[in-house]
C-alpha cells in the first residue's frame, strides 16, 4: 500500500527486519484481511466467490513458482505435473484410506515436494534453458506415469473423485465455505512465503540467484539450498493441487498439463519475478483477463454483429487481447505488474513534492 | 427533422414488436459449454452453431410449449477453470440443463452438476461409466460411448468378414495415448478373448501427430485384417495418409465417432481416403427434413443458410444434441408444468423415446439406468467424395457392456 515513511527512525536492527516497517502498513494489512475474510465473502453471490476460489489457488501455485524461479533462479516446467502429485496423493489417501483434509493437504505437498526434489535434482549440474527442458522431461515423465499406473490414477480414466473435505463435523461444501477454507490456506502460504525472505534460507535462495558461484564462496551449500528450493517450490504447488482437487471434486491428471506449467510461469513473469505480492498480482491478473476479456468483447461485439458472428468473434478476439495486453504490460514494465505498481507507490510518497 | 426521426424511431419500434413473437410462457435457459479456439477447434466451430440454429429453430416454431428456450454458450478454450467459472455463471443465470464440452471438464463438473442437481449431456466426451444413471443421476452421455463403439466397430469387421468369406485373424488398435484414448481398451480385450482375434494396441502419444512408426509396424510386420482407430483432434487424418503410405487398405480401417468428419477426411485427401470407414452418432448429410427446415428459416430470413452446415458430421451431432435437451425440457414441462428445475429436467431426460427427427437422431430411449440412451452407431464410408451410409443403426454385445458397467 501507499505508506509515507517520513518521521519513521528506525534506531534498532529488529525495527528494520520488521515484517511492516511503517505502522501504518499493518493497519492496512488488517484492513485486507477483514475485506477478504469479512466484507467480500458476506457482499458476494456463488459466482464472484467462484472466481475468487480460482485465483485464491492459483496464487499459491504462483508463489510457489516464484520461489524456486523468482527467488532462486531455477525454472521448472514441471510445474504441472508437481501439483498432479499433490493432487492424486490427497486423492488417494483420502479415498482408501479415509484421512482428512488437514493430513492430505500437507501430505501432497509433502509427496510433491519429493518429487520436485528428484526433478530439480538435474539443477545442481545445468542453469537456465538446460534445467528447462530437463523439468519439462519431468512433466512428461510424471504425466505418463500417471496414465499408465493404475494404482495411482485409480483406473484407465485417471480420475478419481474424493468426498468434500470436512474439518471436524464441518462439511465444506458451497462456494462460500469453499472460500473461506482456500484462503486460509492461500493466506498461511502468503504470509510463510514473507517470512521465509527473512531468514537465512531465503536469503540464501537469493544469494544463490545472483550468484552462485559467490554464494557458494561465502558459506553456502548450493547442493542443499537448490534442492530445499525445489522442495519448497513443489510444495507449494503439491499444495495447489490439492487445493484443485477439493475444490472440484475430482483429481484428474489431463487438467495439469504443459499448458498449466507454463500458464504459471506467465503469472509470475507478468506478475514481477521475485516477488509475493507480484505473484499476486500476476495469479489474479491471469485468471481474471479471459473472463474480464469475455464480458468486454461480449458487449461490444453485440453492437456491431449477429449473434452467431459474435459468438466466432468473441473466442478469437479475446486470444488476440490476451497475447496482446500481456505484451503491452510487458513492453510497459518489464519487471512485471509488480514493479508498475511500485512505481506508483514510489510517485505518491513523496507526492505533492516531488523534490 | 425531429418529426421524421420520431416516425423512424416509431416505424422500427412497430416493426421490431411485430417480428419478436409474443412469448406467452416465460424464458428456460440452457448452458452450452463450446471450445472454438482451443485444442478442439476443428470440432466446436462447426458443433455448437448447429446446436444454436436448432434451439433457434424451435423458438422460430412457438418454442417448447410457449416456452423460449435461451442457450447461453460461454467458450471454456477446453480448459477445466473456465468451465467451472462458467457453469457458476451459468448456473446463476438458472440453466436447467446443460451441455457439457470436453472429457476433463465432463469429469470435473459431475460433483457440482450431482450436488445442484442439473443434468448435464455429454455426447461422445467418454465416461462410459455414466451410462449408468444410478451411480451418476446427472450425467447423461447420450450418444454411443467408447464402449459402445468399441463393441459396435467389432461387430461390424467381424459381419463384414463373414460376408467375405474370411475369418478375422488379427486386428490392431490404434490410439491416442489418454484417459478417453485408452477407455475402450478393457471393452476389446474381452471381444478378442470371446471372438477369439488377436488384438494388439498402437498408443499414439499426444499431441498425436506422430505415429509413423506406430503405422509401419501395423502395415509391414502385424499386418492385421483390421485397425480400429480412435484418434483425436488432427490425429485422425495423420493417421488416414500414414496407413495410405505404407499401403494398408483404407476399407479395412474403422474410426471411432472423433475420427469420421468431413474435416478429417479433407485434411487427407478425399481421394487418398476413399474407402476408409467412421462410425457415427448422428446422422450424415444434408437430407434430414429438420435440416431442411433450418436452411429454409435462413432463407425466409432472407440469408444464406450457415457455412458451418457443409460440415454435416459435427454440425449435425450439435442438433442431436440441442434436440436431446429441447426433448428433455418438453418432456419435463409436461409432467411438472412450467415452473422446471434441473432436477425435473433430469427426468425429462430420462423420458426421451422416439425423438429420431427423421433419421438424424438414433432410436434413443434414455431411461433412469440407461443415460446412454442404447448406443446406437451407424457405419459411414468415404466413397467418391463423400461419407456414404454403409450400416443403420445398430449396437452390440449388450451383455460385455453390462459386465463392465457393473465391474467400473
Amino acid at each position: 500500500m501507499i505508506h509515507r515513511e517520513c518521521g519513521v527512525l528506525k534506531t534498532s536492527y529488529a525495527a528494520d527486519m520488521a515484517l511492516y516497517p511503517v505502522p501504518l502498513a499493518r493497519w492496512t494489512v488488517g484492513a485486507i484481511a477483514a475485506a477478504a475474510f469479512g466484507v467480500f465473502p458476506l457482499l458476494a453471490g456463488d459466482y464472484l466467490l467462484s472466481i475468487a476460489n480460482l485465483a485464491a489457488i492459483a496464487v499459491v501455485g504462483a508463489i510457489g513458482l516464484n520461489i524456486l524461479t523468482g527467488y532462486t533462479g531455477q525454472i521448472s516446467l514441471g510445474h504441472g505435473a508437481f501439483m498432479s502429485v499433490g493432487a492424486y496423493t490427497a486423492a488417494i489417501l483420502a479415498t482408501r484410506a479415509g484421512l482428512p483434509v488437514w493430513v492430505c493437504l500437507p501430505a501432497g505437498g509433502a509427496m510433491a515436494a519429493l518429487v520436485g526434489m528428484i526433478v530439480g535434482s538435474p539443477s545442481l549440474r545445468i542453469k537456465g534453458l538446460y534445467l528447462a527442458i530437463a523439468t519439462l522431461a519431468g512433466q512428461f515423465v510424471i504425466e505418463w506415469t500417471i496414465n499408465h499406473v493404475t494404482w495411482i490414477s485409480g483406473g484407465v480414466q485417471a480420475s478419481i473423485y474424493v468426498p468434500r473435505p470436512a474439518l471436524g463435523g464441518l462439511v465444506i461444501q458451497s462456494q462460500r465455505e469453499m472460500y473461506y477454507f482456500i484462503m486460509v490456506v492461500t493466506a498461511l502460504a502468503v504470509v510463510a512465503a514473507l517470512n521465509l525472505f527473512r531468514t537465512r534460507v531465503g536469503r540464501a535462495f537469493i544469494a544463490i540467484r545472483d550468484h552462485d558461484v559467490a554464494a557458494e564462496i561465502i558459506g553456502i551449500n548450493i547442493f542443499r539450498y537448490k534442492l530445499l528450493a525445489f522442495a519448497i517450490s513443489s510444495f507449494y504447488a503439491g499444495v495447489t493441487g490439492v487445493l484443485y482437487t477439493y475444490y472440484l471434486g475430482i483429481a484428474n491428471y489431463e487438467q495439469f498439463t504443459i499448458v498449466t506449467s507454463i500458464d504459471f510461469l506467465a503469472m509470475i513473469i507478468i506478475g514481477g519475478l521475485g516477488s509475493i505480492l507480484g505473484s499476486i498480482f500476476g495469479a489474479v491478473f491471469l485468471t481474471l483477463l479471459p473472463i474480464v476479456l469475455r464480458y468486454v468483447v461480449e458487449g461490444i461485439g453485440g453492437l456491431f454483429f449477429t449473434i452467431p458472428d459474435v459468438l466466432n468473434l468473441i473466442t478469437n478476439v479475446q486470444l488476440i487481447l490476451f497475447g496482446g495486453l500481456i505484451v503491452f504490460f510487458l513492453v510497459v514494465e518489464p519487471e512485471g505488474l509488480n514493479k508498475l505498481w511500485r512505481n506508483i507507490k514510489d510517485y505518491f510518497r513523496v507526492w505533492p513534492f516531488a523534490y | 427533422m425531429t418529426r421524421s426521426l420520431a416516425l423512424t424511431l416509431a416505424a422500427v419500434l412497430a416493426l421490431a414488436a411485430a417480428a419478436s413473437p409474443v412469448w406467452a410462457g416465460h424464458e428456460i435457459a440452457v448452458g452450452l459449454q463450446c471450445d472454438r479456439v482451443g485444442p478442439t477447434n476443428t470440432i466446436g466451430p462447426f458443433l455448437c452453431p448447429g446446436a444454436h440454429d436448432y434451439v433457434k429453430l424451435v423458438n422460430k416454431k412457438g418454442g417448447v410449449d410457449g416456452h423460449r428456450v435461451r442457450v447461453i454458450e460461454i467458450d471454456i478454450k477446453y480448459q477445466v477453470p473456465l468451465a467451472v467459472e462458467s457453469y457458476e455463471k451459468m448456473k446463476q443465470e438458472g440453466i436447467v440443463s446443460l451441455m457439457l464440452y470436453g472429457t476433463p471438464q465432463t469429469y470435473a463438473l459431475t460433483p457440482k452438476l450431482t450436488e445442484d442437481r442439473i443434468p448435464g449431456t455429454a455426447p461422445g466426451f467418454g465416461r462410459a461409466d455414466a451410462t449408468d444413471g444410478t451411480k451418476y443421476p446427472y450425467v447423461f452421455p447420450v450418444a454411443a460411448s467408447y464402449w459402445s463403439q468399441a463393441t459396435a466397430a467389432v461387430r461390424f469387421l467381424l459381419d463384414e468378414s463373414k460376408k467375405q468369406g474370411k475369418k478375422v485373424g488379427k486386428v490392431a488398435f490404434l490410439f491416442y495415448d489418454n484417459p478417453a484414448g485408452r477407455e475402450p481398451l478393457q471393452i476389446l480385450e474381452t471381444l478378442a478373448r470371446r471372438e477369439g482375434f488377436e488384438l494388439r494396441t498402437f498408443a499414439v502419444p499426444p499431441p498425436g501427430i506422430e505415429m509413423s512408426a506406430q503405422v509401419l509396424d501395423i502395415g509391414g510386420r502385424f499386418r492385421p485384417d483390421w485397425v480400429i482407430t480412435h484418434l483425436f483432434g488432427r490425429s485422425p487424418s495423420v493417421s488416414i495418409k500414414e496407413l495410405k503410405r505404407v499401403g494398408y487398405p483404407l476399407d479395412r480401417v474403422v474410426s471411432f465417432v472423433w475420427g469420421a468428419a468431413e474435416s478429417d477426411v479433407e485434411a487427407a485427401g478425399w481421394s487418398t481416403a476413399e474407402g476408409y470407414l467412421g462410425l457415427q452418432y448422428a446422422g450424415v448429410g444434408q437430407d434430414f427434413p429438420v435440416i431442411q427446415e433450418i436452411v429454409k428459416m435462413y432463407r425466409d430470413e432472407g440469408q444464406a443458410p450457415p457455412k458451418e452446415m457443409a460440415h454435416s458430421v459435427y454440425y449435425n451431432r450439435g442438433v442431436l444434441w440441442a434436440a436431446v435437451h429441447v426433448e428433455a425440457i418438453r418432456n419435463a414441462i409436461k409432467k411438472f408444468g412450467p415452473q422446471i428445475k434441473g432436477e425435473h429436467v433430469k427426468q425429462g431426460f430420462e423420458m426421451i423415446k422416439g425423438v429420431t427427427l427423421g433419421g438424424l437422431v438414433p432410436p434413443l430411449e434414455i431411461t433412469p439406468n440407461d443415460h446412454e440412451g442404447g448406443g446406437w452407431v451407424q457405419v459411414w464410408q468415404v466413397k467418391g467424395g463423400k461419407w456414404t451410409r454403409v450400416t443403420d443403426w445398430f449396437k452390440a454385445y449388450p451383455d460385455i457392456l453390462q459386465e463392465a458397467l457393473k465391474g467400473s
